[in-house]
């Protein structure tokens, strides 16, 4: 657990309204949406074995600067999701349909090299491991110097100052010796940083960061989310936030959506959701979070049973078994994605608005 | 002395073995997240019941590779048990027919005729018979070769996987020894050490070769399975050093022996017809072997090329049937292969 | 990295006492052992003992033993009996060295520059026909008995076709001068290009013939090592990076999946030379493996011992040497 759950995810007031603000803009036109994925649908298909549909129609919009949040327990679909849109999927055994639209090309329908263009240079990636994410027999450097070379045609020797002044500029002490240096001498969070160096080398438009705080320790995890958000900001770049971690979500994201079973469940600004959750499952995840403030002798609530108790979408709502509140109509039909004063939710039986 | 498990590297002899060996300790994890990930998938059928086995079993039902390995195995295991049925004439036999062709200077190894498709070898006896009782004798030295292999194997890879320590020291510094020295000499120096050849020294000088071997490896998913979660699940419950040893690491170190065994079947087939081509096989040639025959045709290969070609076809496709199925097990079996 | 150079050296040694006790122990529980293999046919008890006395076999185990190390640490393992009657055993060895390393060096040669390529592209085509077939086919190069597929070889290439020489290491009467012993290296130094040519020739079909053990590993663990690497993280990483399919495939797929590829080439020595045992004697090639094949068959003891001594030094040495050349191209130990 990120220490920013242990504290009030609640923030002020004044931050409060202004990204209220900020959030109602985008959404009212103020700019075009930067990504709009419609319909996302991906398939896997093995030889002999049922098709699986990992993610099942899920649409959503980010617009410039603006960081959105998928959020879920694993096995949601949250990173098929996040390397669908990247086309970093297998190229064998799967089959993904609806668009990912990327300032007005579909990024589907691009061949494998018009996407390897795209890829590190409009469009880039931090995964959640940083040791196994970073090539452990290539030099430090020449892992950030080779995106320079490949989409901004520098050589290596011009690359080079450039490798050290973004080594130095997320936070790498001593960067002229670490671009020697190989992923195993560097430490957990200074490998995060040097991943964080190299997606952002190129100055890409759209950042997609999978659980980058999930394989560090704690008080690593709060400096890498702030110095994402420091660069996030800083260079307008918009940021999904891919996370099972609400404590992320409450410190970063304009907007959050949390997928279920392959589907979004809810979507809305993260001070609405956060104060007022609808679904039945975004309530438990928050009510299933340890609480400062809490009164002692309080139970903690989780959210029984697990994802292998799910049923098919198709027929019914799938977090119906593990549903604190269910009704009838819950396990006889699909419900529908709603949408709402600027919140989405598919439910037929909300938690009630408490305030 | 003893190699540390932080060791860069092995010898690949010895890593081949090891990353083998690793297969047993993680194979049951592997499923389970399996069965999690199906779970996840939203359809409803039972995986709680999925084994190691059967899993590995659904993978290799649908590959082609295995199914051939399968397929040659078989038949070959029913030629060599109905071999005496299916013989038309006595393989020991000089046929009368084919020595009335015979003649040491002209014609020593008489051609195909009527009754003998193949024709005869060089003292008058029918090829095809020989052949097909030949595949009963060369199962023979195969599994006999493996299963005292293994024997071997078993006795001191248990002794040092399940004491580790100093018996582990002693035990693993044998084997390197035995490892360090190529395999086909070692087989062929034990073989020397006979006073007199006969099928049985064949079958041990190869087996010896094994022991080593399988010694690493079941030292290897036996450490393995010692850190295992299970094994010390049983330990903190108390139970006998003995028990567990037997019970809970011999068995879940199986597969990867299993898979060497397939393996070392078809090696010792070739080893053995190696060992006959160096002077070392089995001279009585009154129950006939594959290996023996082709070592023993190498004096007629410049002119009756076939007496070595028809045996030596026999064993390349036994061998690459075991081989064959040896290593698509393998490839099931190891978890870091599915996906 | 010092240390563990010093630590694989004391490994070594222990491997090496505890080889020359076992070579000692096989060599007195051969049958009839040296003075049989001497006096043949006509021993009787008393020149038995005459003989056992000046052997020193009437001594106790342990000094027979000493004496043993001894006499092996200085080089002395006696005259060969019936290799090369009369000839210091040590000797042979030595004049027949070269022509085993020129020949498993070519045959290694030849595994590599086809296991690797064909290795690499049957792992970016998992599970397709061409992964299928190079499998098998890898697989059926290890079902075949080495020395049945040098007669084959021999019989299409060398009787039936002429292209080849059938035997031996050089054309008779072509007076080569000899600098090295490695045949082929000779012609080139002294620029008698027919001898080279002719060398070479020779060289061809015992190469691939033996080849083909090397070749079955190299593809086996390139394909292998090469699938591990494409499920690693850092592959999806230089994926996201938009980067060259050419950057992808050496600088991140090759460089980490050579690693263990590495290794298994230096360690094919064992099996090159029990290859060339049999490829030696097939092709009449006059080198450490026919050697030792006569050796055998003939019960020459001398000559066996310097053989099975130097064949498990050799392997014991290129072992060390693949292990420190491991840790000098992997970043992860050099630098530990």
């Amino acid at each position: 657990m990120s220490p920013t759950t242990t504290a009030d995810p609640t923030p002020t007031d004044q931050t409060n309204v202004a990204d209220r603000d900020k959030a109602r803009r985008w959404r009212e036109g103020g700019s075009e949406p930067l990504l709009r994925v419609r319909d996302l649908r991906v398939t896997f298909q093995r030889q002999g074995q049922e098709p699986f549909e990992a993610v099942q129609g899920v649409s959503f919009d980010v617009h410039p600067g603006q960081t959105v949040g998928l959020v879920g327990e694993s096995g949601c679909g949250k990173s098929v999701t996040s390397l669908a849109i990247m086309g970093l999927l297998p190229q064998r055994g799967n089959k993904v349909t609806g668009t990912v639209d990327y300032e007005g090309t579909n990024l589907l329908d691009l061949s494998d090299q018009q996407m390897r263009d795209k890829r590190g240079k409009d469009i880039a990636m931090v995964f959640q491991d940083p040791l196994s994410s970073l090539n452990p027999v290539v030099p430090i450097g020449l892992q950030v110097t080779e995106v320079l070379e490949r989409h901004r045609g520098m050589s290596r020797k011009a690359a080079t100052p450039v490798a050290r002044e973004l080594l130095d500029r997320v936070g790498i002490p001593d960067p002229d010796r670490r671009l020697k240096d190989y992923p195993h001498q560097l430490s957990g969070g200074m490998r995060q940083r040097a991943l964080i160096a190299i997606a952002l080398a190129c100055q890409p438009r759209l950042l997609i960061a999978d659980e980058p705080t999930t394989a560090l320790d704690v008080t690593i995890q709060a400096q890498i989310l702030a110095l994402l958000k420091e660069l996030v900001e800083e260079s307008g770049t918009a940021l999904v936030m891919i996370t099972h971690d609400l404590g992320v979500v409450a410190g970063l994201c304009d907007e959050v959506n949390v997928l279920y079973g392959g589907r979004i469940v809810e979507r809305g600004d993260r001070h609405d959701l956060f104060a007022q959750p609808r679904h039945p499952y975004t309530h438990g995840l928050l009510a299933s979070i340890p609480r400062l403030d809490a009164p002692r002798g309080q139970r903690l609530t989780p959210i029984p049973g697990s994802v292998s108790d799910n049923l098919p979408w198709t027929s019914a709502c799938a977090f119906a078994p593990r549903c604190s509140q269910p009704i009838e109509v819950c396990t006889q039909k699909m419900p529908e994605l709603e949408e709402h004063h600027q919140r989405a939710l598919r439910c037929f039986n909300p938690v009630e608005a408490t305030r | 002395m003893n190699p540390s498990p932080m060791d860069p590297r092995p010898s690949a002899k010895k890593d081949r073995i090891d990353s083998l060996a690793e297969t047993s300790g993680r194979g049951g994890t592997a499923t389970a997240v399996k069965d999690v990930h199906v779970g996840a998938a939203g359809k409803v059928k039972d995986t709680g019941g999925v084994s190691l086995i059967a899993s590995a079993w659904a993978r290799l039902r649908r590959n082609p590779v295995f199914l051939l390995g399968l397929a040659i195995t078989v038949v070959f295991v029913l030629l060599a048990l109905f071999a005496p049925l299916l013989a038309p004439n006595d393989p020991t036999k000089r046929m009368p027919e084919l020595l009335e062709d015979l003649s040491r200077s002209t014609n020593p190894v008489p051609g195909p005729e009527a009754g003998f498709p193949l024709g005869s070898d060089d003292f008058g006896r029918d090829l095809l018979s020989r052949l097909i009782v030949g595949a009963r004798q060369t199962l023979i030295v195969g599994v006999f070769a493996t299963l005292f292999g293994l024997a071997g194997g078993i006795i001191l890879g248990t002794l040092a996987g399940a004491f580790g320590g100093w018996v582990d020291s002693l035990v693993m510094r044998i084997v390197d020894v035995m490892l360090s020295v190529p395999s086909l000499l070692l087989a062929v120096s034990i073989a020397a050490l006979a006073p007199r050849p006969s099928q049985w020294t064949v079958i041990i000088a190869i087996a010896v070769v094994q022991v080593p071997i399988f010694a690493r490896l079941l030292r290897g998913s036996m450490l393995a399975q010692r850190a295992s979660d299970h094994v010390l699940a049983a330990r903190a419950l108390g139970v006998k050093q003995s028990s567990i040893v037997f019970r809970h690491m011999l068995p879940n170190s199986l597969g990867p022996v299993i898979v060497q065994s397939t393996l070392v079947l078809a090696t010792s087939i070739i080893d053995a017809a190696a060992l006959s081509f160096l002077g070392l096989g089995n001279p009585d040639d009154r129950q006939p072997e594959w290996g023996q025959m082709l070592g023993a045709s190498q004096q007629w290969i410049r002119d009756y090329p076939h007496l070595a070609f028809y045996p030596a076809a026999c064993i390349i496709v036994v061998a690459l049937g075991f081989t064959l199925m040896g290593e698509s097990l393998r490839e099931a079996l190891d978890p870091k292969s599915r996906r | 990295m010092l240390r563990f150079i010093v630590r694989r050296l004391v490994q070594m040694v222990g491997v090496l006492i505890v080889l020359s006790l076992l070579l000692f122990l096989w060599l007195r529980s051969l049958p009839g052992g040296t003075v049989s293999a001497i006096l043949g046919e006509r021993a009787t008890p008393a020149s038995r003992a005459a003989m056992e006395a000046q052997f020193g076999l009437d001594q106790p185990v342990w000094v027979q033993y000493a004496k043993f190390v001894g006499r092996v640490l200085q080089g002395n393992f006696g005259p060969s009996t019936a290799v090369l009657p009369g000839r210091d055993a040590l000797d042979i060895f030595l004049q027949r060295l070269p022509a085993t390393i020129e020949l498993s060096l070519f045959a290694l040669a030849i595994a590599v520059a086809l296991g690797i390529p064909l290795g690499y592209f049957a792992a970016r085509r998992k599970e397709t026909f061409l992964d299928n077939a190079s499998v098998v086919g890898s697989l059926i190069g290890v079902a075949v008995p080495v020395f049945f597929l040098g007669f084959l070889l021999q019989r299409v290439f060398a009787i039936e076709l002429g292209w080849l020489p059938v035997s031996g290491r050089q054309s008779t009467g072509l007076d080569a001068t000899r600098i090295t012993g490695f045949f082929v290296l000779d012609g080139i130094l002294t620029r008698e290009w027919d001898a080279a040519w002719d060398s070479f020739k020779h060289l061809i079909l015992p190469a691939v013939t033996l080849a083909t053990i090397p070749f079955a590993v190299v593809f086996r663990i390139t394909r292998a090592s090469v699938l591990e690497v494409l499920d690693e993280d850092y592959i999806r990483t230089a994926e996201s990076k938009g980067l060259t399919a050419r950057i992808i495939r050496g600088r991140h797929i090759l460089r980490n999946a050579m690693l263990p590829v590495t290794t298994t080439i230096g360690l094919q020595v064992g099996a090159l030379l029990a290859g060339a045992v049999l490829t030696e004697t097939v092709f009449g090639f006059a080198g450490v493996g026919d050697a030792l094949a006569t050796a055998f068959r003939l019960r020459d003891y001398a000559v066996l011992q310097v053989l099975i001594l130097a064949a498990a030094g050799i392997y014991v040495i290129v072992n060390l040497l693949v292990d420190i050349m491991y840790a000098v191209i992997d970043p992860r130990v050099r630098t530990r």
